[in-house]
């Protein structure tokens, strides 16, 4: 009681909002007990909220030399000489003296602190030094006691009524059959019920028919999808990065190891070996790489600018309160910049944990990479067919190839013939269309100089091209004038050629155009071309008559700084006559910060040989090094080196490359379909973790840290070596850790009563709330690690107790007396999650696809939700077939814009862990039942079965929709009530067959041809009212 | 960011406690009665209102008496130069296509650019305006015509140089995504005067989305009815505001009456005071249902007002936000805030900043004359600013600027701010603020101390501690205020 009271009165910023109503809860308390005053429920809450600030675990914040959370150190002589607890001596207590003092100077706490004790909090504190000033340790880092029961098998309601005992209470009686088999259904499958079930288990007389049901749903793959759900708080699991763009990765296998992993009754140790420490087992299975994932769920970035330094800080402090919310249940993200304020975790504890996580291997900017392959078995084998392809038609390759030695001898004496074929033509003219200076050079080469517009055109006039000229080339050379030396004017010397356009011009007379008919390049871009229709940036494109828009050309990064050539080769032979020129047109459209040519030159041929011979693009520069090398002077790499780019211009392998080629891109198409998940690879090399003062990670002088445990919790040395992340999981499920067994089973106690034991989810620590019901808590932790963490073990335990079966109904004292059900004297009543609003919509609609596992799927979302989500913008592909009907846990989970619908209902956004939902009931809700898609095409669906399923009367019908979306019988009022509206609505769609019509067109399933429309919309409001009741939504 | 803390447990505690006995109490025996009676009434605006302890967003006290009742946040995102805006600096024009001095450099770093670069002059000029003489740039001169009633802060501090986070510290006070947003403290704080539209109510106008994305407007571990509500440019205002395409008003007033008489019989057998709350949500959908649309009609508005702000109907543009949030605030929403991303002039500085200010400037201006000439100026909060503000060094040849974190400008009109000043000041060449330094918290401190809070006890119990807008720091900077 006294627990209660304090921390009732420990709600500082309630005291403006509503005093009265506070007053009233407090009055409603029985006055305290005099029992001895008990240090972890009475004491420790009053000190870590009104002192520990100040003279608490942080002691680089501790004032006057006073440490309170220390009995060792509380009766020491503080700064000022003076002890603030003498055992027995209150009035000696300087403690006691400062909060009774009048004296506003020395009143503790201090009025700045906002903070303030109570008459009843002070007598309560002195009573306690009265009585010795005696400590406990914090009850979560002491380790649990395991209770001693009569029945483990009954221990659940031995303690649960072992406290109702001392409380002079009763438990409720049983739930109806009905009822449990519902509340079965939602909590341990997320499915409502068939009606035809219920019926069964109704009728079931046999003594074990409450334990069979159990067991079936045990035994049902969506036990591991609702048990899932959680889990993927806890974890933050999302589809996409998080920061700044919000882009996707791939991650959801993880999700369905996630689902096997409940469904397989992976022990819980596993279970956390695996997501930690996966990569690091001996011989990882790819199932135990893709739990690694789990290091890979933090929020992440793309924003250019963004400092590596910083985000690496963001990482760590990320990953760090990871663990502490899904393991320990430690807040551990205030010591990012201090020591702990309440708790015994320091600075250097914060970072020495970080420092475990610094061998993951990732990109701290950027896109994350595609990840692991995770093939099916059917696509493993496709892989290997690939696989042996390539390797041998690589093997055939890289032999030997003796029947090369011909060509590859007259190639090595002969490779510069194609170049005396090109003739360099003097330009006449050449002009820039958008303001550049063109200037024609001795070299018979163009040099751009001057404005530099975004975008430019040059027309170069040819006068003297040579008759039968069949090919033109464009050389684009490299100037020391140019950025990165060129060949372009763009900052990174690239360029975009948009088109070629080539003319046969002479004053007074309409030009004729000379059409290109192949064109081939040096170098082809292949980097930045996403958007390219061409995925390239390709010579091709500079003479397709811009048929694929303006945008696309040919560019050459990242191999600047060079002259590159592109060759160019006329459909028919030019012969000028006399006046005439050949205008040749540079079209630089592209845009985007002058991606415009720097230097340039023309050339004619007049033998196709000069665009056809296989040896005529000049090769790169390192491979003309090595030709001007004498033979008798190069070494046997140069050697290798020259054959090897032999063979990859030789006309004899022209077949043998192509069937490679062939069968590598057959491979990478294949590869595409194989999903792929982020895991984690071990760094051999580990980031250097510096300790970041106040968290500033601008600081580069703070202590290298070495990964270590949480000193206050992990009393044993580690060994010599680096402690690793398996080190990290071990010592999380070793038996003596005293947290992450009480942490979990408090998650799993939620899941079917409602609330946790202790109900602060995620803070064990000071600030957190002493279970009332502590031994029970223990007594789980201790069996599940007893059980070798069987979480289905205990999963039994507790829904086969007969506390989980007691009715949720209550009476109105019983709910006055404890509104929250914190004694257990009945069971809870609330709204479903999220998740589970929609299938059960869906699943009593008979729309609802039951498949496990695989891509998040895109239910229907309102135009434009995305329209604010930038770099790059994208659009919003609703799944559609089955994929639109799968259960809420596979909705895409886009961080920044979660499904409406979705976070109508609380759903977290996943950029923090969350332990806990809060369950809201606002009037979004009800715009969603009422008018998201999603749920009127399952009202029309729910409809569409009545009208064809269910026999008889419409009151007949309404009784089986009841039934369905219920599990009960209604009662006679409920079906006049929806009869009402049936028979109006009915009325109305008669008279206005347009509006069925258009109400029956909403969504993707179609209306099978002869069902009377008026009807079917009637009845569709019908099914409405059903599915949008409280009654639906709730798990009672 | 749903997580419950004790402060929620505490006052769902509260929350039950009270409806229980409004239910048991005060209504009597009849529950099933109840909420027929209020049930979707044709005078819809007579509707009864729920119980406080039922309904978080009801109206609420501060602290104390604030001068300022609301807030129209007019958030600039991707940082505007404040040196061709707002910060007049004829020193960095002397100095143009110079080195900026070493030691001002010290630690600081850029987010794209060398710091070593050379310094940019400002790219336009600066007059005086108004009785007050504020100085303006020749870029906003519609703002410069009521310059009189604005306050400007020319030495704004943050802590951020990248956007998404820059955007997160601005309006959460954290660079740590999940925290509560300004505007969902505010009506934490005081509730909504109307519960007929959300309470906090958020446009995005830009070329393009934020950075920091729904994080900015988001509620982070306050319960989620103080999450800003995006009122989108197309469609519905509200996310599933409209009824289903065949089902007419009368239908969804049947099908609601049905579901709320429904739920009310349910109520009678459980006695569940969720019940009763689920009864009240479902009113007041309906009523939003017919109110939201109501008040994004802006061809309601005189075609003079129309032509002050620059709007025009149906079009998604920045001044039809700033006419509608006058509306919405009319309406009594609380709090109102628009998201204008476009300001990130890393090139193409002049041609961006001109083509913005013709955007922005003339509604921005009409706005304060609006609330002014109603009256409504003196207790609403109208901000205009930024995640930080540009480099006085240039970025590429001479047309852009890089992110700054160091001293930047923001704005502000009516609620209680000393009109006609400028306060605080950057060095000679706008990079430190170096007087009557505003640092983001101490900015949140005073417009929480605007709105009747004293920004240290408007806190909330999440992680085992008591979270503020403002973390541990901010100082009420007394000076801005009247």
């Amino acid at each position: 009681m006294l627990a209660r009271m304090s921390r009732l009165f420990l709600i500082p910023p309630l005291r403006w909002a509503a005093p009265l109503a506070l007053g009233a809860l407090f009055s409603a308390l029985p006055a305290a007990a005099a029992a001895k005053v008990d240090f972890n429920r009475d004491v420790r809450p009053l000190l870590s909220d009104n002192c520990f600030a100040c003279h608490g675990p942080d002691t680089q914040k501790m004032k006057g030399g006073l440490r309170l959370d220390l009995r060792e150190a509380a009766l020491k002589p503080a700064k000022s000489g003076k002890v603030a607890l003498v055992p027995g001596k209150p009035e000696e207590s300087e403690l006691v003296k400062r909060i009774f003092t009048a004296d506003a100077d020395d009143l503790m706490p201090p009025a700045e602190s906002h903070k303030s004790l109570t008459p009843g909090q002070r007598a309560l504190l002195k009573r306690w030094i009265a009585e010795g000033a005696e400590y406990q340790g914090h009850w979560a880092y002491t380790p649990p006691v395991k209770a001693k029961v009569a029945d483990p098998q009954r221990a659940v309601d031995e303690l649960v009524q072992r406290r109702l005992r001392e409380k002079g209470l009763k438990p409720s009686p049983a739930a109806d059959r009905r009822t449990l088999i519902r509340r079965l259904y939602f909590d341990l499958v997320g499915l409502p019920p068939k009606p035809e079930e219920v019926e069964v288990f109704e009728r079931d007389k046999s003594p074990d028919a409450y334990e069979k049901l159990v067991e079936r749903l045990l035994a049902s793959e969506h036990f591991g999808e609702r048990m899932a759900i959680g889990w993927l708080d806890v974890v933050r699991f999302a589809d996409t990065i998080g920061y700044h763009s919000d882009n996707p990765r791939n991650i959801w296998p993880y999700r369905d190891y996630v689902i096997r992993a409940f469904n397989a009754n992976k022990p819980f140790d596993r279970f956390t070996r695996e997501q930690l420490a996966g990569d690091l087992l001996p011989h990882p299975t790819q199932e135990q790489k893709v739990a690694s994932g789990f290091n890979r769920l933090l929020l992440t970035t793309e924003e250019g600018g963004a400092q590596p330094k910083d985000y690496e800080a963001r990482y760590l402090t990320d990953r760090v309160r990871s663990v502490g919310t899904v393991w320990l249940g430690m807040t551990t993200g205030c010591a990012q910049c201090h020591d702990h304020k309440f708790d015994p975790f320091t600075q250097r504890d914060f970072y020495s944990l970080g420092a475990v996580f610094a061998d993951v291997k990732e990109g701290i900017i950027g896109r994350r990479e595609d990840g692991m392959m995770v093939p099916t078995p059917a696509q493993a084998d496709g892989l290997r067919w690939h696989a042996d392809r390539v390797e041998s038609l690589q093997r055939r390759y890289d032999g030997p190839q003796p029947q090369l030695a011909d060509t590859y001898a007259k190639w090595l004496s002969s490779w510069q013939e194609a170049e005396a074929l090109w003739m360099p033509q003097q330009p006449a003219q050449a002009d820039s269309t958008d303001g550049a200076t063109l200037q024609i050079r001795p070299d018979r080469s163009v040099l751009a100089t001057g404005a530099k517009p975004d975008q430019d055109t040059y027309r170069v006039t040819l006068a003297g091209v040579p008759a039968g000229t069949v090919a033109l080339r464009l050389e684009a050379l490299a100037d020391e004038s140019l950025p990165k030396k060129g060949p372009g004017r763009a900052g990174n010397g690239n360029f975009v050629l948009t088109e070629v356009v080539a003319r046969v011009e002479r004053a007074g007379a309409e030009p004729r155009k000379l059409p290109f008919k192949a064109a081939r390049a040096t170098h082809e871009q292949t980097t930045l071309a996403d958007k390219n229709p061409y995925k390239a940036w390709t010579a091709a494109s500079a003479i397709d008559g811009d048929a694929k828009g303006r945008e696309p050309g040919w560019a050459v990064l990242p191999q600047v700084g060079q002259a590159q050539q592109l060759l160019l080769e006329l459909a028919e032979p030019v012969t000028l006559a006399t006046g005439e020129s050949v205008v040749v047109e540079l079209q630089q459209r592209h845009g985007n910060g002058s991606h415009t040519l720097g230097a340039f030159r023309l050339s004619t041929a007049t033998d196709r040989a000069a665009v056809h011979s296989p040896f005529a693009l000049p090769p790169a520069k390192d491979i003309a090094d090595l030709l001007k090398v004498p033979s008798e002077q190069r070494t046997p790499e140069q050697r290798d080196k020259l054959f090897a780019h032999f063979k990859s211009i030789a006309p004899e392998l022209a077949p043998l490359r192509a069937e490679l080629a062939e069968a590598k891109k057959s491979r990478a198409d294949f590869e595409a379909t194989v999903p792929r998940t982020l895991v984690t690879e071990r760094n051999d090399t580990p980031r250097t973790v510096r300790f970041l003062p106040r968290g500033n990670w601008m600081i580069e002088t703070g202590d290298v840290m070495e990964p270590a445990l949480p000193a206050f919790l992990a009393k044993e040395k580690p060994a010599e070596r680096r402690l690793t992340r398996l080190d990290l999981a071990n010592w999380l499920v070793a038996p003596e850790n005293p947290l992450t067994a009480r942490v979990v089973m408090n998650r799993l106690w939620k899941q079917f009563f409602g609330m946790g034991l202790s109900k602060v989810m995620d803070d064990f620590g000071a600030q957190g709330e002493t279970p009332p019901n502590q031994p029970l808590l223990d007594w789980l932790a201790c069996e599940f690690r007893d059980s070798g963490w069987d979480v289905k073990h205990m999963v039994r335990l507790m829904v086969l107790s007969d506390s989980y079966r007691q009715t949720s109904k209550a009476s109105r004292e019983e709910l006055a007396r404890d509104p929250d059900n914190r004694d257990l004297a009945r069971q809870g009543r609330w709204r479903l999650d999220a998740e589970l609003v929609r299938d059960n919509a869906l699943s009593v609609a008979g729309l609802l696809e039951l498949s496990i596992g695989g891509p998040s799927a895109k239910p229907y979302q309102p135009d434009g939700y995305w329209e604010n989500l930038n770099f790059p913008q994208r659009a919003y592909d609703e799944s559609w077939g089955t994929d639109q009907f799968r259960r809420g846990l596979y909705t895409w989970w886009q961080r920044s814009f979660v499904h409406p619908s979705m976070l109508a209902f609380d759903a977290p956004t996943r950029e923090e862990c969350a332990a806990e939902r809060a369950r809201s009931n606002i009037p979004q809700q009800a715009l969603v039942l009422l008018n998201d898609p999603t749920y009127v095409e399952a009202a029309r669906s729910f409809a569409l079965r009545t009208v064809r399923e269910a026999k008889g009367n419409a009151e007949a019908r309404i009784t089986w929709m009841w039934r369905q979306a219920l599990g009960r019988k209604p009662q006679a009022a409920e079906v006049a009530t929806l009869r009402q509206l049936l028979e109006k609505h009915l009325g109305e769609y008669r008279a206005s067959p347009d509006a069925a019509a258009a109400y029956l067109k909403v969504g993707a399933t179609e209306v099978p041809a002869g069902v009377d429309a008026a009807e079917l919309a009637a009845w569709t409001n019908v099914a409405r009212a059903i599915l949008n009741l409280h009654e639906t939504i709730t798990r009672g | 960011m749903n997580r419950l803390s004790h402060l929620e447990h505490a006052l769902a505690e509260q929350r039950r406690a009270v409806s229980r006995r409004w239910f048991f109490k005060d209504c009597g025996v009849a529950l099933g009665s109840i909420a027929l009676h209020s049930l979707l009434a044709d005078r819809l605006a007579a509707a009864p209102k729920p119980p406080v302890a039922l309904n978080p967003l009801a109206p609420k006290k501060g602290h104390f008496a604030g001068k300022a009742k609301r807030v129209i946040y007019l958030f600039m995102a991707g940082a505007p130069s404040h040196l061709e805006l707002f910060d007049h600096k004829p020193q960095l024009a002397k100095f143009d296509g110079t080195l900026p001095p070493a030691e001002l450099l010290k630690g600081y770093r850029a987010a794209f650019i060398n710091p070593s670069s050379k310094l940019l002059g400002p790219r336009f000029k600066f007059a005086q305006h108004g009785k007050c003489g504020m100085e303006l740039s020749e870029l906003v001169p519609h703002l410069a015509e009521v310059a009189d009633d604005l306050t400007l802060i020319r030495s704004m501090q943050t802590d951020a140089f990248n956007h998404a986070p820059g955007q997160i510290m601005m309006n959460t006070g954290s660079q740590q995504f999940g925290r509560p947003s300004f505007g969902a403290w505010t009506t934490y704080g005081l509730g909504c005067e109307t519960q007929d539209l959300p309470a906090y109510v958020v446009f995005s106008t830009g070329s393009k989305g934020t950075s920091g994305g729904a994080s900015n407007w988001g509620c982070g571990f306050l319960p989620t009815v103080h999450n800003g509500t995006l009122f989108r440019t197309g469609g519905d205002p509200v996310l599933y505001l409209s009824n289903p395409r065949g089902v007419d008003d009368a239908m969804q007033k049947d099908t609601l009456e049905t579901i709320n008489r429904l739920n009310a019989k349910r109520l009678g057998t459980i006695g569940d005071p969720e019940i009763a709350a689920r009864i009240s949500a479902y009113e007041m959908a309906y009523r939003m249902q017919h109110v939201a649309p109501e008040v994004m009609d802006i061809s309601k508005e005189p075609e003079a007002v129309r032509a002050m702000y620059g709007a025009e109907p149906g079009k998604p543009t920045y001044a039809n936000a700033c006419l509608l949030a006058r509306r919405l605030i009319e309406k009594g929403v609380r709090f109102v805030q628009i998201f204008h991303e476009s300001w990130d002039q890393h090139g193409n500085l002049k041609a961006d900043l001109k083509r913005n200010c013709e955007v922005t400037d003339r509604a921005s201006a009409a706005l304060v004359k609006d609330l002014k000439q109603r009256g409504l100026l003196e207790d609403t909060i109208v901000v205009w600013g930024g995640e930080f503000g540009r480099t006085p060094m240039v970025q590429g040849g001479d047309d852009g600027r890089d992110h700054h974190p160091n001293g930047f400008s923001y704005w502000v009109a009516g609620g209680g701010f000393k009109p006609g000043l400028t306060w605080g000041e950057t060095d000679e060449l706008g990079f430190n603020a170096v007087r009557d330094k505003v640092h983001v918290h101490d900015f949140h401190a005073t417009l929480l101390h605007q709105l009747g809070f004293d920004h240290e006890k408007l806190s909330y119990r999440f992680n085992g501690r008591d979270y503020r807008l403002t973390d541990v720091f901010g100082e009420v900077v007394k000076g801005l205020l009247v």
